[in-house]
């Protein structure tokens, strides 16, 4: 599972394209810097049944360091 | 649920003021892990360039000092001389390094200086609006270089680190990439062994990073991390450049 | 001993055990004697740097690791390190540069001169700062001002400059040098960068880009070279209690003069000499104190008129002054330049 600070994210959306399993997104809410920030969609997907591994892709690409990793 | 990433703790927890896809943020967070898993942070000392990078000390927490554009290696040499049980890095990028800095790298370099220098390559003067830069790549457009840099009027680019490989004090020199997780890893790899050449004295260490500068190449951050494969790195290809400790270790 | 040698060693004995220079006639004997005594030290470090702009970023370096650091060049080379002299005046740095000036413009020539007066006083390098100028006239005084200007360098985290000349460093004369410095029982910086041990870290920059800091910054500078303008002046006196004519000359045109006031005084022409040690702080108030007693003021350098023009500000309208300058490195006898003095002094009907 991983943690998005929204407040951080600039909207590079490198995360989104590395993440294996596709459960990164461009939020549809703007964050006070005015970026569309990167947004965590595991919950919604519980019928689909994709999870985090938590290979930690997402926190490595990301510039911001906006992202944390749990595993459990 | 155990954390398993998370911000270095010798990184200040001031957001960067870097653009979006910069390549500057994904090293600072680099090199603070590398700081934090070789446990540096009382020993390291720093010192940023002129460029984008110019307020680093706002974002490492550790010594930092600053240098005028191009000097950071005569800097280097009068520390790490006066500190030689101190760990000492230059950062700098392809203008202060390989353009106005070129003479006090290569004799650092030929003196076998033993600091570390991490050189970000971007192709371009990014903090002054996107000039030319001693390695923007034939073809490139810039603000000083219109229509794309020529060899005729502009010249070649500069392979600085190939150069640097040459020098008899250079101990250890790799080319490596942040525009994706691999690379990333890589980079991280390569900054420990510098830092490590640098604890056993064995001479100059130097890493040059390809890193993406979406603003002033005016693509796209994902765009700008495959022109580094694609284009990029035809013209300064990843790799060892230079290795005289010859082990293949990982630094932790 | 060689005043270049004298030089050298002195420095060493106030604790410099760290010199980044490059090769420039006439002070190529500094690096050589440096290389060969802190090859010997324990902790000395000599590097011949790549060029003068390399040397004088080393000395940066050092400075901010602790040291007691000196580098040391002449005019074209001081050309070169001017904005490193403004970053460590802009750092708060300690650190001590000498110039062993030679005739110029450009290239030049390697006779000695005083034309880098202006350079050296005014700041060469870029924005508001200052650094302390001393200007010796003997080997002696070589060995005293040198041993002290690490000492001020460190006392008011400041660059000082050690304008010399060529002829100073070629000249011999017997000497008597300061004792060594115990550099363990030197003060402790509180300032510098050593790695964040037990303390938390640290940068040392100059770059302040809201303008309200670097106001504020620039204003703590001066209130810094206030302290310094009060307690750092140095000038001296020779024949000037009865003089009618005063003679301003610094470094070794001081010493030119001196011979010839000797002269002048034999024959009964009551000439003095007023020598400003320190040219920045310049003494103003020393020679605006003699405007009382002498209406005559007589400058020599050797150069087209530089403390010359610190002199009229000091005079601030009072008095004549007169000018006689020789550039490019010609070197005047005390005989030649009493003849001048003397027909200016009569002249004047002073006698």
């Amino acid at each position: 599972m991983i943690e998005i600070d929204s407040e951080l994210c600039k909207d590079c959306k490198l995360c989104i394209s590395v993440c294996p399993h596709r459960l990164i997104e461009s939020s549809d809410r703007m964050n006070q810097k005015g970026y569309y920030s990167a947004f965590f969609i595991e919950k919604n997907l519980k019928k689909e049944g994709r999870k985090c591994t938590g290979c930690c892709l997402c926190a490595i690409s990301c510039p911001e360091i906006a992202i944390e990793v749990y595993r459990a | 649920m155990k954390k398993v990433f998370s911000r270095p703790k010798s990184l200040k927890r001031t957001p960067f003021h870097y653009c979006p896809g910069c390549g500057h943020s994904i090293l600072h967070r680099v090199i603070g892990e590398v700081i934090d898993e070789m446990n540096l942070q009382e020993k390291i000392i720093g010192i940023p360039p002129a460029g984008c990078a110019v307020l680093a000390y706002f974002y490492f927490d550790i010594d930092m000092g600053e240098a005028s554009h191009g000097r950071g290696a005569a800097l280097a040499t009068g520390m790490k001389r006066a500190l030689p049980d101190r760990v000492v890095f230059t950062y700098q990028g392809d203008g202060d390094i390989a353009a106005i800095g070129t003479a006090e790298t290569i004799h650092a370099a030929a003196r076998g200086e033993n600091f570390s220098t991490i050189f970000v390559n971007n192709g371009v003067y990014g903090m002054t609006g996107g000039q030319m830069a001693p390695t923007t790549i034939l073809g490139q457009n810039t603000t000083t270089s219109p229509g794309g840099r020529k060899e005729k009027r502009d010249g070649f680019p500069v392979n600085l680190s190939e150069m640097l490989a040459v020098a008899k004090g250079s101990a250890y020199i790799e080319r490596t990439a942040v525009n994706s997780p691999a690379n990333i890893l890589k980079t991280k790899k390569a900054i420990a062994k510098a830092f490590r050449v640098q604890l056993e004295g064995c001479g100059f260490s130097l890493i040059e990073v390809l890193s993406p500068c979406p603003t002033n190449w005016k693509m796209e951050p994902l765009e700008a991390c495959k022109w580094i494969d694609e284009v990029m790195a035809v013209h300064f290809p990843l790799g060892v450049l230079k290795d005289i400790t010859g082990d293949k270790k990982d630094a932790h | 001993m060689r005043g270049n040698h004298v030089l050298a060693e002195s420095a060493v004995r106030a604790g410099c055990r760290f010199y980044f220079g490059y090769p420039i006639t006439p002070q190529n004997e500094v690096p050589e004697y440096m290389s060969e005594r802190l090859s010997k030290l324990e902790g000395g470090v000599f590097i011949q740097a790549e060029s003068e702009i390399a040397s004088i970023h080393m000395v940066i370096g050092a400075s901010m690791a602790g040291g007691r650091v000196m580098t040391s060049s002449s005019s074209p080379g001081i050309s070169l390190k001017q904005e490193g002299i403004s970053f460590l005046s802009a750092l708060e740095l300690p650190a001590v540069i000498v110039n062993m000036t030679r005739g110029g413009p450009g290239l030049g020539n390697i006779a000695p001169a005083q034309s880098d007066y202006f350079q050296a006083t005014r700041g060469g390098g870029h924005g508001d700062y200052r650094t302390i100028v001393l200007g010796p006239n003997s080997c002696q005084e070589l060995a005293n001002l040198t041993y002290e200007a690490f000492d001020l360098a460190d006392k008011y985290r400041n660059p000082v400059i050690i304008l010399g000349d060529g002829m100073l460093g070629q000249m011999m004369e017997p000497v008597e040098l300061p004792p060594e410095v115990q550099i363990k029982k030197l003060p402790h910086k509180d300032w510098t960068l050593t790695g964040a041990k037990g303390r938390p870290s640290r940068f040392l920059r100059s770059l302040l880009l809201d303008p309200i800091e670097e106001e504020e910054h620039n204003w703590k500078l001066m209130r810094k070279y206030e302290r310094i303008l009060k307690e750092e002046v140095r000038w001296e006196t020779s024949f000037a209690d009865d003089a009618k004519l005063l003679v301003v000359a610094f470094g070794i045109a001081a010493r030119i003069a001196k011979g010839a006031i000797k002269r002048m005084r034999d024959e009964g022409l009551k000439v003095g000499l007023i020598r400003p040690i320190s040219l920045w702080p310049f003494p103003y108030k020393a020679i605006k104190e003699f405007t009382k007693k002498v209406r005559h003021f007589f400058v020599f350098e050797m150069n087209m008129g530089q403390m010359l023009e610190d002199v009229k500000l000091a005079l601030e309208g009072n008095g004549e002054v007169h000018f006689y300058g020789r550039p490019g490195g010609i070197i005047l006898t005390p005989l030649e330049i009493s003849r001048v003095i003397s027909s200016y002094y009569y002249q004047k009907k002073l006698g």
